[in-house]
């Protein structure tokens, strides 16, 4: 969904794994819907770790412990810390749709796969990449107290962790930063290139 | 509105073929031709010569696109076929599951509305998507090739630019034929020396994610290069390119030469007459500089490859066949919680070796390994011999075409009287989102390319290997090498 990207200041939903694959964020069988239904994708958002075959929610995974289990509102739970290279495997999109729809507007790792970071931010979900340092010390703050909250400043690109005071600069490109900052998606982009398209048949035509 | 002389890549004239000084690699020069423009302090806006959709992640774009009352910009350059849902038997009758047939229904209205080329189920071009591009000559040499699906790195291997994009860019490139991209950085992989006997193209591709792991070319495009990958025929060069995306390569290709021309030759859509040999002169420009620089450059030896399976949950948890899992204080710190909940998802023990191993399940094909030269592998293997009672194998050619292929070859003969059958083309249970699920808990010998947790049903349990693999475990029902067969 479209939504414009300032300041986020949030508690976190801690998954302290590597290589989380969009194969666990969102497993096959969901993916025959024909409408960009996200909160069906959110809704079922790592399905099979989430819930068991009686469909009842397992303790062990993190979204069903008591610290962790409230749905993501303004301030609360809108930012997921992941391992290290968070969305490898398909390119399935729907993994981007499962974290928007859940509520998630920002996702930490130290390292994101490179197509699913695009689909983040053709979601308006933010992917930001931390140092591993930066990511096991959050790790631990999270570990030590589950309400300690951080601070993600899009204009500045700046990621804070309010318990440590630690603060690191994250990159993102200037031309989807203004995208993100006025909710703007490519396709408006390139609709007014439409030009330039042409321009570039001709030329190649030649 | 079927274009049969496909774009053949001409449509970039190598404009760096009066660059002074040389030092281009092939990916540049692919690339640079098909830029529209560098935004600024952004991407790069990239012309895209070639569109496959399928019916997963395409029908949130054909949404997007009417919600904002667009038509395709060029949609003679977007060609769409149903093959993951598609069943692996009675094609000819709707499909069972309500859930799949909407899906592929709603494909085949969304191309008939938006004037696509569609090959539907029973269409005799039908199959994997990135089965059905090379074999059909809709992929050729110095295109720049998308779908919303990570394995089009396949399509690479005809020396081509080619990646998987998510739905977005999928309507991106509907609205306006190009893509926003973020240009990657340059990696060759060379493999030199010559592959032993029993070891394949899937080999190489597995043993190469063991030691770059499944992010250790995020951030680039690959090249392979090498005698060993030169040596490969198109069918394993496509394996190997298949697979890219697993070591996390935005793309992996090799540059084109006479195994490519030969292989494009005659086919439906490749150019013909003086086009074709427009064509060839082109694409034999198609090569790195000798003095190209690339941001990171790998040597491997083939004679260190040996047949490969994988252990663990994820395609760079591989090893040779007759090594043992590694234990786990080789595992770096921050990865031990990965690496023991995949181990214990698979029910495998660190030192233990899988040689020997009791399996269930045995499945071939998959856009990795749904290609003749597969079905060769398979059945020069099993001829002669029986499939063990213990195993249940789905053997699914990649397209009606490879079908086709097997059948003229009497290959389907071996393979039935060694007590295999031939299903329908498809994906299959590569990532079983129609009825060919492996039952959770059980054990497949699979030559796909994910082995992710549920990823061939909830539960199911994947090693990956090569078609050879596949086959000798087939028929002992156990894990084999087959080289120890092939004497």
């Amino acid at each position: 969904m479209k939504q414009k990207f300032d300041i986020i200041q949030s508690t976190c939903v801690p998954l302290p794994l590597e290589n989380v694959d969009t194969d666990q964020i969102i497993p096959a069988r969901f993916l025959k819907a024909t409408t960009r239904d996200e909160k069906f994708f959110g809704d079922n958002l790592f399905r099979d770790w989430r819930f068991n075959k009686e469909e009842q929610p397992k303790q062990d995974f993190v979204f069903n412990q008591p610290d962790f289990c409230e749905a993501p509102r303004e301030g609360v739970h809108q930012i997921l810390v992941a391992g290290k290279n968070f969305g490898s495997g398909s390119s399935r999109e729907h993994a981007a749709w499962a974290i928007a729809g859940y509520g998630f507007r920002v996702v930490i790792s130290s390292f994101f796969a490179d197509i699913h970071k695009n689909n983040e931010l053709n979601n308006f979900v933010l992917p930001v990449v931390v140092s591993e340092g930066f990511l096991a010390e959050l790790f631990e703050s999270i570990k030590q107290n589950p309400q300690m909250e951080v601070k993600v400043d899009v204009p500045n690109q700046t990621v804070t962790n309010l318990a440590t005071g630690k603060s690191e600069k994250f990159e993102i490109n200037g031309y989807k930063k203004y995208c993100l900052m006025n909710a703007l998606d490519d396709i408006d982009f390139l609709l007014e290139n439409k030009d330039k398209i042409e321009k570039y048949e001709e030329k190649v035509k030649m | 509105m079927e274009q049969k002389q496909a774009n053949c890549g001409l449509s970039a004239p190598c404009p760096n073929k009066e660059r002074q000084g040389g030092g281009s690699t092939l990916f540049d020069k692919i690339w640079d031709a098909h830029v529209v423009q560098n935004v600024e302090d952004g991407p790069t806006q990239l012309y895209i010569d070639r569109l496959y959709c399928h019916e997963v992640t395409s029908p949130q774009a054909f949404e997007g696109m009417r919600a904002r009352g667009l038509k395709c910009l060029r949609p003679e350059r977007i060609f769409c076929m149903p093959d993951h849902n598609t069943p692996t038997h009675d094609q000819d009758k709707p499909i069972e599951d309500p859930v799949s047939k909407k899906q592929v229904d709603t494909l085949a209205k969304n191309t008939a509305d938006f004037g696509l080329a569609h090959f539907g189920m029973m269409d005799k071009r039908n199959g994997i998507i990135h089965v059905v591009g090379p074999e059909r000559g809709l992929s050729l040499p110095g295109m720049t090739i998308v779908c919303g699906d990570s394995h089009t790195s396949t399509h690479g291997a005809m020396g081509a630019v080619a990646f998987g994009i998510g739905t977005s860019e999928v309507e991106m490139v509907m609205a306006s034929q190009c893509i926003l991209q973020q240009k990657p950085k340059s990696m060759r992989i060379n493999v030199e020396g010559h592959l032993g006997w029993g070891v394949t193209a899937k080999d190489v591709a597995l043993y190469l994610m063991s030691k770059l792991t499944t992010s250790g070319a995020t951030g680039y495009f690959v090249e392979y290069a090498g005698a060993a990958v030169r040596s490969l025929s198109m069918e394993g060069r496509l394996t190997l390119c298949n697979l890219s995306i697993e070591m996390g390569a935005r793309g992996g290709f090799i540059a084109p030469d006479e195994v490519t021309f030969n292989y494009i030759k005659g086919r439906e859509y490749a150019p013909k007459g003086e086009e074709w040999d427009k064509a060839v002169e082109y694409w034999k420009t198609l090569k790195s500089d000798d003095d190209a620089v690339y941001d990171k450059e790998l040597t491997f030896q083939a004679e260190d490859i040996e047949p490969m399976v994988t252990y663990g949950t994820n395609p760079g948890m591989g090893m040779g066949i007759t090594e043992s899992i590694p234990a786990l204080d080789t595992i770096d710190a921050a990865g031990q919680a990965s690496y023991i909940k995949s181990l214990n998802y698979m029910g495998f023990e660190p030192g233990e070796k899988l040689l020997g191993k009791k399996i269930d399940y045995v499945f071939l094909g998959a856009c990795t390994n749904g290609r003749i030269e597969d079905f060769r592998a398979f059945a020069g293997l099993v001829k002669g011999r029986k499939k063990a009672d213990n195993v249940i194998a789905w053997l699914v050619p990649g397209s009606w075409m490879v079908d086709e292929q097997i059948r003229k070859e009497g290959l389907d003969k071996v393979l039935e009287a060694a007590g295999f059958e031939i299903r329908q083309p498809g994906c299959s249970a590569c990532l079983a989102m129609n009825d060919d699920k492996i039952p959770a808990g059980k054990l497949s010998v699979s030559t796909s390319n994910r082995n992710f947790e549920g990823r061939q049903g909830p539960g199911a349990r994947t090693i990956l290997a090569s078609p050879l693999v596949a086959a000798a475990s087939a028929v002992t029902g156990v894990v084999t090498d087959p080289r120890t067969l092939m004497k």
